[in-house]
């Protein structure tokens, strides 16, 4: 085992580091009462000590779990540190689980201890305490409402502190030898995947794993202790754990919290962050904020906006990425620079970002070109709990809209013969926890992960792409990829198509149903003067239709561009009848298509679109808001798409 | 129960100095006593003889049909309406004629039924003004600001903040009333009572219009404001779900005339209640 001097093999070390290294440098801040309060390390180091005794004093022993829940304050940071300090696990869960997930989690990670934000949380887990013969003790943060509840295993987070001062001459031995029994391999936290399917489970990740991957990734964007982050995704979540604990502690830069979740906005835009993360969703909401906002401006401000939006959209990447860009050019950027991209950056908060991130989902092109034009250095990352997050990353100046970069330094990637992606880095989790079945089936003994996506190295660029869960992969009938959800997406990225689903796993070509956006294209139609009754007549009108075949064939275009995904091109379509709902079961509740069932139900209109017809008449059973069930009937068009020859000549064989 | 002694007539606290309520809440003897109120505008009278006491800390309902008088009460408890008959004591004491603003000084603040905010004004503004009560510096203090009146209103803008943060309206503190949605207004209109800290707070009709989520929140924050503060509340509503959840004791008024008084459960099976309410012929 490698020694590191000095020992900064834990996160409680480093905190301890950045005490002695930056005492009077901001650690946490967390806005309260219209204040930002701010907490130095080394006061940090305080309080979590404080904790740290406070929890020797309630008797939580070395390996104990503590569970840690609430929206993201200083004050759980403390207690996950305070917890590791002690030599227990944190467990952070996900706020807004409801009390039966919440009790599955609590339940398998036998915790003995929990650090609830509010009164809230504290009645979620009453609520299924008697399933939790283990949960021993709780701690609260905000008292509010909480007065009057059973104290003898309920305590107030400032009572524990309280008691931890006062005590911390009796303790101090105690928690310097557990700290000295503290290294590399001990369990840093456990981190329960959301899990898409099946139960959730616990993913172990040791001090090695998250140590190290925060220092890949520090070394890959250079952080500094003078970065500024925002601090309000999910605390359960991996990649909030690797910026506000992981990342922070190594280079002691300052963590921030917002006032409660509604305030996001505002308070990213008092601070302005240097270094920022956001799903995709995040940044496409801040983008229509703008647009709609704009539409209210004056007339000359529109054409300001527009006209050095326009401008960006040229220049702006290629400025951002370092290449060549004429002078005139140039100049007229950092005009628009003063009159509009740097008003706008500031109005979102995003004026001081030197690196921003998203991932998880697929971005559309255009948003994120959006940002990338006004000179934000917005980047996508492939990451996994896992593997404390980082797969590969996008570095600067190689950033494309569908790809995911390239393997950070210390990052080993493989594709399989199914094409899905493996990987090993010193990242990687050391176990599920209490599940050995499962570990063994994700990771092999020399240490390589099955992420469970298909995804190939782009020639062109050598940078990962994603294209799939690989279990929903599969081929054509001439051997070649068929990727449903690349292709999908692809089509959801136009603000008409709302889903798309695409079958071809086995068929000799690819077909479509689309549901069309009610809103865009209802927006569309009126403004073009199509005077429509219900969702099914819009959906059915010719001009919609041709609007559709101009979009799948544009996908189409973008696919013969890539040899593995040419011959799945999309070659007949249909627009269907009504919205895939989830009371139909059709879609999962968080509105992704569940493509079995929808294959089973529709399966008149797939033969449809595979029989050459170019009209189909079909029935379908719906479900309304008030559980009746009633009978669409409908007759629908086919459309035959256009297709292209692959871009290069050789095709891949099978 | 309580340790501030209140002097009162052993008359007016029959039932000794209060009680523990189920739920460990301490219920203190009487604070304000309405003795056979009655007002009259014209030829109507609004409320006819009606006697009831409200204790200290407890959340005391005012229910009945529309036109019972539940407001009109509410009015001569804030001092808006003269009572033709009757006296009010407050804290042992029986108090003369006074106008509102006497009232709100007494520590009794009150919300209204139509949200009578400021509605140009911002969140934040509009619970201030809920402390001008509170406030010493004169108009002079004022004028210069720095000194006595910037301290001042240091002090104040924490307490203002505080109430912001219990009652969770941080995202809108800046936002003018007038753009807010009804449930919030609602919300904001307590926060100002509260900026007063009012010992008694009156809440006329707080859910009127509200969807079954507003309504949760807001019952929330009534019971965590009588909890935290030990802010004595006396309310009107129409949702008997909620009086019958939230409240120690109800008051059924109907016709100007009380018709019923005591715990909800034995309020909700009086057969006088229930026939006002269903509207059943009297024999």
């Amino acid at each position: 085992m490698e020694v590191i001097e000095p020992r900064l093999d834990t996160i409680p070390r480093l905190v301890m580091r950045n005490a002695e290294r930056f005492p009077d440098r901001p650690a946490y801040r967390e806005k309260e009462f219209g204040i930002w309060q701010e907490w130095t390390w080394k006061e940090a180091l305080e309080e979590i000590t404080a904790l740290a005794n406070g929890y020797l004093a309630l008797g939580l022993e070395e390996g104990d779990r503590v569970a840690v829940v609430g929206r993201n304050r200083p004050y759980l940071y403390w207690a996950m540190i305070a917890a590791q300090m002690v030599g227990a696990i944190p467990v952070p869960l996900y706020q807004d689980a409801v009390g039966e997930e919440m009790a599955y989690v609590l339940e398998h990670s036998e915790a003995r201890f929990l650090v609830a934000g509010d009164q809230e949380q504290v009645d979620k887990v009453l609520e299924v305490q008697d399933r939790l013969p283990a949960l021993e003790r709780m701690i609260y943060v905000d008292p509010r409402g909480l007065r009057k509840y059973d104290h003898s295993r309920l305590h107030a987070y400032k009572d524990v502190q309280a008691e931890g001062r006062a005590a911390h001459e009796r303790f101090e031995s105690e928690l310097a030898e557990r700290m000295a029994r503290q290294d590399y391999d001990t369990t840093c936290v456990i981190l329960y995947t959301s899990g898409t399917t099946g139960r959730p489970k616990g993913v172990v990740l040791s001090n090695r794993n998250i140590i190290e991957a925060t220092k890949l990734s520090v070394a890959f964007d250079n952080l500094t202790e003078r970065e500024e982050i925002l601090a309000y995704l999910p605390l359960a979540w991996v990649g909030d754990f690797i910026f506000s604990m992981g990342q922070a502690t190594w280079t002691g830069f300052c963590v921030n919290c917002p006032e409660n979740a509604s305030t996001m906005q505002t308070d990213m835009r008092e601070i302005g962050p240097s270094y920022f993360f956001a799903p995709p969703r995040v940044f496409e909401n801040m983008l229509t904020n703008v647009m709609i906002r704009m539409e209210d401006a004056s007339a000359l401000k529109r054409r300001m906006f527009n006209y050095f939006l326009e401008h960006a959209r040229k220049v702006g990447s290629r400025i951002l990425d370092g290449r060549p860009v004429s002078a005139i050019d140039r100049l007229k950027y950092a005009l628009g620079n003063i009159l509009v991209y740097g008003p706008l950056k500031d109005a979102l908060g995003l004026g001081r970002i030197r690196v921003a991130y998203t991932a998880g989902e697929a971005i559309g092109p255009e948003i994120f070109e959006f940002y990338r034009s006004l000179g934000i250095n917005l980047k996508q990352l492939y990451g996994q709990t896992e593997a404390s997050v980082y797969i590969t990353i996008q570095p600067d100046g190689e950033v494309y809209p569908d790809t995911v970069g390239v393997p950070p330094e210390g990052v080993e990637i493989r594709i399989d013969e199914k094409g899905e992606v493996h990987y090993r880095s010193p990242g990687v989790f050391v176990e599920y926890f209490k599940n050995p079945e499962a570990t063994a089936s994700t990771k092999d003994a020399e240490g390589w992960v099955a992420s469970g996506d298909a995804g190939f190295f782009d020639n062109a660029t050598g940078h990962l792409k994603i294209i799939d869960r690989a279990k929903d992969v599969g081929k054509m009938a001439d051997g070649s990829l068929f990727a449903p959800k690349y292709i999908e997406n692809k089509l959801k990225f136009y603000p008409s198509i709302l889903e798309a689903v695409v079958f071809g796993n086995g068929r000799e070509y690819a077909t479509a149903f689309i549901n069309i956006d009610l809103s865009a294209v209802g927006n569309w139609a009126e403004r073009n003067n199509i005077a429509y009754t219900s969702y099914q007549e819009l959906a059915a009108h010719p001009e919609v239709y041709a609007m559709i075949e101009k979009h799948i064939e544009e996908v189409n275009r973008s696919l013969a561009e890539d040899e593995k995904l040419s011959s799945s091109q999309i070659r007949r379509f249909l627009v269907l009848h009504k919205e895939l709902d989830a009371d139909d079961g059709e879609l999962t509740r968080t509105r992704k298509v569940r493509r079995r069932i929808v294959e089973q139900k529709y399966a008149d209109l797939i033969e449809a679109l595979y029989g050459g017809k170019e009209r189909v008449s079909t029935e379908t059973e719906v479900t309304y808001e008030d559980g009746r069930k009633g009978v669409i009937r409908a007759t629908l068009e086919i459309r035959d798409v256009r297709t292209f020859p692959p871009a290069k000549s050789t095709k891949e064989a099978a | 129960m309580t340790s501030e002694a209140i002097t009162h007539g052993g008359a007016m606290n029959p039932e000794g100095d209060g009680w523990v309520t189920p739920d460990g809440r301490h219920i203190g003897p009487v604070v304000l006593e309405v003795k056979n109120i009655t007002l009259r505008f014209g030829g109507v009278t609004a409320i006819k003889d009606i006697s009831f006491d409200i204790r200290e800390g407890e959340i005391r309902a005012i229910i009945g049909p529309n036109g019972a008088g539940k407001s009109s009460m509410l009015n001569v408890i804030s001092g808006f309406y003269h009572p033709q008959e009757g006296e009010i004591w407050f804290r042992g004491q029986k108090r003369p004629p006074m106008k509102p603003f006497q009232v709100a000084r007494q520590g009794i603040a009150r919300t209204f039924q139509n949200i009578a905010l400021f509605k140009g004004m911002s969140v934040l503004d509009n619970i201030m003004t809920g402390r001008i009560t509170l406030m010493r510096s004169n108009m002079v203090d004022e004028a210069i600001w720095w000194g006595r009146a910037e301290r001042e209103e240091l002090a104040h803008r924490e307490a203002v903040e505080k109430i912001i943060d219990f009652l969770e309206i941080q995202h809108i503190r800046r936002t003018p009333v007038s753009r807010l949605p009804y449930g919030l207004q609602k919300r904001v209109e307590l926060a100002r009572a509260l900026a007063a800290e009012p010992k008694l707070l009156l809440l006329d009709e707080p859910m009127a219009g509200m969807n079954v989520e507003e309504k949760e929140d807001m019952s929330r924050f009534i019971l965590d404001v009588n909890d935290e503060f030990g802010t004595t509340i006396v309310l009107i509503e129409h949702d008997m779900g909620v009086v019958m959840d939230l409240s120690d004791r109800v008051v059924v008024m109907d016709y100007g005339k009380k018709i019923g008084d005591g715990p909800p459960d034995e309020v909700r099976n009086d057969p006088q209640v229930i026939a006002a309410y269903l509207g059943v012929s009297h024999e």
